[in-house]
Order: C-alpha cells, then structure tokens, then sequence
C-alpha cells in the first residue's frame, strides 16, 4: 500500500479519513484533540489539510448560476395555466 | 433544521390560501434552479429540473405530512429529477470510492497551489478560469457523490437535512461529503498543476 506522504504512518491515513469532519467541526472532542496534536507535528498533513480547506472554501463561495428571467416568467406562466386547469390557487 | 416561515408556508398551501403556492415558488425557484445547473451541468436540464420539481410541489405539497421537512422535501424531489435526467445519458456505476484511492501520491517534487479564496476578491473568484475548474471538477463527481457535495457546500444544508433529503444515513452523507471533497480536491491540484506548468517561463 502507498503512505499517504513520505512520512505517512498509521496516525496520518488515520487522519486522513476524518479531516472533513474536522474542518466541519462534527468531530469528537477527543479525536479532535488527537488530530490537532498530529496536525502540530506533521507538516504533509498540515499542508494536505489546508488544501482541502481551500477547496472546500471555493466550492462554498463559487457563486451560482442565476435564473435566467425569460425562463423565470415562462415557467410561471405553465404554472398559472396548471393552477386554472385545475381550478386551484 | 427548524425554517418556521416555511413550516408557515405549507400550512397556507394546505390551507388552499389564495397566493401560497406562489409565495412558495417565489421562495424556492432560484435555488432549485442553482441546484439543478449544479447537479446536471447544462442549463436546459436545470430548466426541466426546475419545472418538474415545481409540478410535483404543486400536486403533492398538500398532502405532506411533516410541515417542518418542506426544504429537504423540495430537494429530494429535485434530486431525484436530476437523477432521472442522468439516467437517460450515460451510466454511472453506484460502487462507493475507495479512500486509498484519494490518498495524495509520494512527495515528488512541490505540490500544486489551490488558490486560497479568503485572499481572492470577489471578482477575482468569479473569474471564467477558476470557476470552470471548479464546475469541471464538481461534474467530473459520481453522481451519488456529486449530490451529497453539491447540498452540503454549495447549498449549504446541514448533514442531517442532506440525510432527509436524499434518505441515507447521517454516516454515509459524511462518508460521500469527505471523498467527493477530496476527488475535488485531487481534480483542482491536477488543474492548477497543468497551469503552473503550463505559465513557467525559462529564465
């Protein structure tokens, strides 16, 4: 099996299995506390870790692509006419 | 989880209050749209995404039964829409991502910089190039990851609404959230990689 870096061991592919729920800060105090003394002595996982951050960072402010106004009114308009066949509000 | 004013909502439209329904595509149109360009890639796919999302609401919000789940309804409906959508193209297989696939390589040499967004501008972020990895990378995702990242970080739902939404274990949203994270990951260093490759200038 490939380590996960040139000083990959036990602890890092450990680590390596929960570092989203770290960043989401769903983790166990405990196993927190366990990650961040690994994070503290390991440069790859400090520096894999802040990869992620960074990916998770843009996908969460990536803006979205907006609804177009003429499908916005057209659709409303098949709305309307759905709500008049059937007899709703 | 607790979105009183929707809650309220549902209980107008089930009332049969005149407007509710439309208050209640007011409210939900631009993110079921997001969503669907987000999940099917293409605009037209969104489009019926959107529209089939809004017919099932429209013939079915009257009878749901747990008012306080409108949100994570209204995205499992056009979840499923989008997978719908996807089974009429190519076939994606349902097999879970190994971790140790996703592990980084041996250090080889300096790793590729992701670009940290806390240091872009806003304009800087929505640049084509930077935006187009990131698409590219979200829809290059399995589908059954794609749609646990897409709720999760792009529209921001909890893990336990994701879990209703798409009716799965709190753990597997987790398990999905991590490895599609890192595909992500994996698939903008590959990007950024090629770029700083690709701009080195001789000196």
């Amino acid at each position: 099996m490939t380590p996960p870096h040139e000083s990959g061991s036990r602890e890092c592919r450990e680590l390596f299995g929960r570092l989203s729920e770290y960043l989401d800060g769903e983790l166990d105090p405990s196993l927190c506390d366990e990650t961040e003394q690994h994070l503290g002595e390991c440069a790859p996982c400090q520096e894999f870790l802040e990869s992620l951050r960074r990916t998770v960072a843009l996908l969460t402010r990536l803006p979205g692509e907006p609804l177009p106004e003429e499908m916005r009114a057209a659709m409303r308009q098949a709305l309307r006419r759905l709500q008049e066949e059937r007899g709703l509000k | 989880m607790d979105h009183p004013e929707e809650t309220h909502l549902l209980q107008q439209i089930q009332a049969n209050e005149p407007g509710a329904f439309d208050r209640f595509v007011t409210l939900f149109e631009d993110r079921i749209y997001r969503f669907g360009v987000r999940m099917c890639g293409q605009r037209e796919d969104a489009r019926d995404v959107l529209q089939d999302t809004l017919i099932q609401a429209y013939v079915s919000l009257k009878d749901l039964r747990h008012p306080e789940a409108l949100r994570s309804w209204v995205y499992r409906v056009a979840a499923n829409a989008c997978l719908m959508m996807r089974r009429k193209g190519k076939f994606e297989p349902q097999r879970e991502v190994s971790l140790e696939d996703l592990m980084p390589r041996g250090s080889d040499g300096p790793r590729a910089e992701i670009p940290d967004p806390a240091s872009l501008p806003d304009e800087e972020l929505a640049r084509s190039e930077l935006r187009q990895a990131v698409r590219a990378a979200v829809e290059q995702l399995p589908v059954q990851y794609r749609v646990v990242l897409v709720l999760r970080d792009m529209e921001h739902l909890p893990t336990a609404e994701v879990a209703q939404a798409l009716d799965l274990p709190e753990s597997t949203i987790k398990m999905r959230l991590h490895r599609a994270r890192l595909m992500v990951r994996q698939s903008l260093e590959a990007t950024f990689s090629g770029e700083a490759s690709a701009g080195r200038r001789p000196q």
